[in-house]
């Protein structure tokens, strides 16, 4: 009876490492957020969410910027290995901008009076979740292995440069309501506040940013890119023991 | 760029050409496609002579924009009867002369029927829409979309879900090029004295233009591996 390869998955020692470092980090972060730093004046509690919000896009852009990453590193290498980067990278951003969406929208509702405008920055985030959305229909579409892999990185890149392009030409326009708290923003922004103003918020930002931004995209990609290379050692297995 | 390789992107264009002079088959679905959605939209808007102005630029470049996915995934999808694509493949021609060569096509057809929508739409809703300017918008819209359409339509049409793929995969790239021909034609339909506003977007197709046909001549390469 010939031997039949096992699975052999990638040493886990990073892996644990980094998720310590990220949940002990989201506990700090969050205490700073929600226990830390003062309530705002204007606001109320509802600002708090912002220490989320906004680190939260950052981090969807940490890993759509991996995804492309991969699939530049993909297509001159063609080592799957990129590819699994790619794909973590998009699951990764999507969720993170789905966090960014919804965080917005429960914080605008009290703001802003609304769930959802169609504001220039909010129109542009949700352009950028459905392309991403598109990258995984297509991925899904395709049955062979190594066309997936190409295709999806020649997507990745060319989303990338469409997500970038809307955000930057939207936001040429200056009728957003949008607030910007770091920078010069609109004059026409609704619900801006003073990082100065109040105790504490530049601490809970600025701890908060590297954690959603950083470190939260990075190891929930190691789990995904771990879990892609585990599917297709058993997809080599059942192929393996098909032949038998 | 060798006079060679311009010769093959000609040879390309003229095999396209010459198949649809024949086959009539591309140029009327796509204008019949573009009758029937100008009058849906027409129809489901209920528009009156106020809000014409606002939405029939939306309305126009939209439309293209439906008709040209259509026509080039038809026109993905010829090429692949009879392995024609594989024997385009095989011939010593370089990659991206076939995609240019198939962008121009696919550019030239939908400039027909956009040009045959702007004429009609100027007859039906009696809007100042022949202008040297809207075909310049035009011009560029397709440009765009042509370039990015062609590479995304040869990914597409090689996968299991074919035609309902394209769209999903294209209406997002096409939206900053959208964004920017509606943005740029208001002003000249509502013959605003904002000329310049319209400028500064005309200026932004040509660099999307430029940013889309530059990364699809570069991926091509790697979609038509066989």
């Amino acid at each position: 009876m010939s031997t039949i390869s096992t699975i052999s998955p990638a040493p886990r020692t990073g892996l644990q490492v980094m998720s310590a470092i990220t949940l002990v980090t989201i506990g700090v972060g969050l205490y700073l957020a929600l226990i830390f730093a003062g309530t705002d004046i204007d606001q109320g509690n509802i600002q708090r969410i912002f220490y989320i919000h906004m680190p939260a896009f950052f981090g969807a852009f940490t890993a759509f910027s991996a995804t492309v990453l991969g699939g530049i590193l993909y297509l001159t290498t063609r080592n799957p290995r990129w590819d699994r980067m790619a794909v973590a990278g998009v699951e990764v951003g999507l969720m993170l901008s789905l966090v960014n969406l919804f965080t917005g929208a429960i914080w605008a509702r009290p703001i802003w009076n609304t769930w959802w405008t169609w504001d220039p920055r909010l129109t542009s985030t949700a352009v950028m979740v459905l392309t991403y959305a598109a990258y995984l229909m297509l991925r899904a579409g395709i049955e062979q292995p190594e066309q997936r892999r190409r295709f999806a990185a020649v997507y990745g890149i060319l989303a990338i440069v469409t997500v970038v392009i809307t955000l930057v030409i939207i936001r040429v326009r200056d009728d957003t309501i949008h607030p910007v708290v770091v920078g010069t923003g609109s004059t026409a922004a609704e619900g801006t506040f003073d990082v100065q103003a109040t105790r504490g918020v530049t601490t809970a930002l600025l701890f908060n940013l590297p954690v959603w931004g950083l470190l939260i995209p990075v190891t929930l990609m190691m789990f995904r890119m771990r879990l892609e290379q585990l599917t297709e050692q058993v997809d080599r297995l059942k192929a393996e023991l098909m032949e038998r | 760029m060798t006079p060679l390789f311009w010769r093959a992107c000609w040879l390309i264009f003229r095999k396209d050409w010459l198949q649809e002079q024949r086959s009539r088959e591309l140029i009327s679905l796509m204008t019949l496609f573009g009758l029937l959605s100008t009058l849906t939209f027409s129809f489901a808007l209920q528009l009156d002579r106020l809000s014409r102005v606002e939405s029939v630029s939306g309305i126009l470049w939209v439309t293209i924009l439906f008709a040209m996915i259509l026509g080039m995934d038809r026109s993905a999808g010829n090429d692949r009867e009879n392995e024609m694509f594989l024997a385009i493949l095989l011939s010593p021609i370089p990659r991206a002369a076939i995609f240019v060569g198939k962008s121009i096509a696919n550019a030239l057809f939908a400039l027909t029927i956009g040009g045959i929508l702007i004429g009609l739409m100027t007859f039906l809703y009696n809007l100042p829409l022949l202008q040297p300017m809207i075909f310049l918008i035009l011009l560029l819209l397709v440009i765009g979309l042509a370039s990015v359409g062609t590479l995304l339509a040869t990914m597409t049409v090689q996968t299991r879900s074919r035609s309902t793929l394209l769209p999903i995969v294209m209406l997002p790239t096409a939206l900053p090029l959208i964004l920017a021909a509606v943005s740029a034609t208001i002003p000249l339909i509502a013959q605003s004295d904002t000329n310049n506003v319209g400028a500064t977007w005309i200026q932004l197709m040509v660099v999307l233009d430029g940013v889309y046909f530059g990364l699809a001549v570069l991926l091509f390469d790697f979609v038509v591996e066989e």
